[in-house]
């Protein structure tokens, strides 16, 4: 078994189109019309055949207070891995994203967390190599 | 005073105030993170959250939304009020 797709609920899929892509630098994989929906899903540029990032709608109910609920506290809904983490966050600030955790050492491993305008909170990672 | 001397009084708290040193404005996931990360501090989001709130009632610590954030800033004045004027001799009110 691996794991061949994770997903973000976002409020617009349009919008959440255009930031993953234009922003942070995805690529569009798949996007099916289903319904009132897409199945949309963006990959990394250096892995198009990797796991899919799905850009699932969040109209149900519960959705809505769980998404709130993390942000409040500051909760990322998932972390994406960057090679140079302090150039993305420059990259990413002139851009006009708004980070609510600049890039902090914690442990052997670097974090930042920013704000994807669709609801959620992404962390980036860098590892050590 | 007391509610000051009570809150610094756990080390976890402590921790928690080194941390908020180094910077202002953290979130409770940014904390838990820093405890777990750094301290190996492994305790609940509830647990942290209670801590803070220790924090908060003593003054030592605020909590600031900004539109759907909540971020917690260090205010170290309520420590340094319980400490000035306290256990001064003699000797040393002559000096001031």
């Amino acid at each position: 078994m691996k794991i061949y797709i994770t997903s973000v609920f976002v409020d617009d899929q349009a919008k959440a189109l255009a930031f993953y892509t234009e922003k942070l630098g995805f690529v569009k994989k798949n996007d099916i019309p289903l319904g009132q929906a897409s199945w949309l899903t963006v990959v990394s540029p250096d892995a198009p055949d990797g796991t899919e990032l799905l850009l699932e709608p969040d109209g149900h109910p519960a959705v809505g207070p769980y998404k709130k609920a993390l942000v409040a506290d500051g909760i990322p809904a998932t972390s994406f891995a960057v090679n140079d983490i302090q150039s993305e966050y420059d990259r990413l600030v002139d851009l006009g994203v708004r980070f609510t955790q600049p890039p902090t050492q914690m442990g052997n491993v670097t974090t930042a967390v920013f704000d994807d305008t669709c609801g959620n909170l992404i962390q980036i990672v860098s590892q050590p190599s | 005073m007391d509610n000051v001397f009570h809150a610094l009084s756990a080390p976890v708290r402590r921790l928690i105030i080194d941390e908020l040193c180094e910077r202002d404005g953290q979130t409770l996931f940014e904390l838990c993170s820093r405890l777990t990360m750094r301290h190996q501090v492994n305790l609940s989001r509830q647990a942290v959250s209670q801590h803070l709130d220790v924090l908060e009632g003593a003054g030592l610590l605020h909590t600031r939304r900004e539109g759907r954030y909540k971020f917690h800033d260090l205010d170290l004045e309520p420590l340094h009020r319980a400490v000035d004027g306290w256990l001064v001799r003699p000797t040393d009110q002559d000096h001031r």
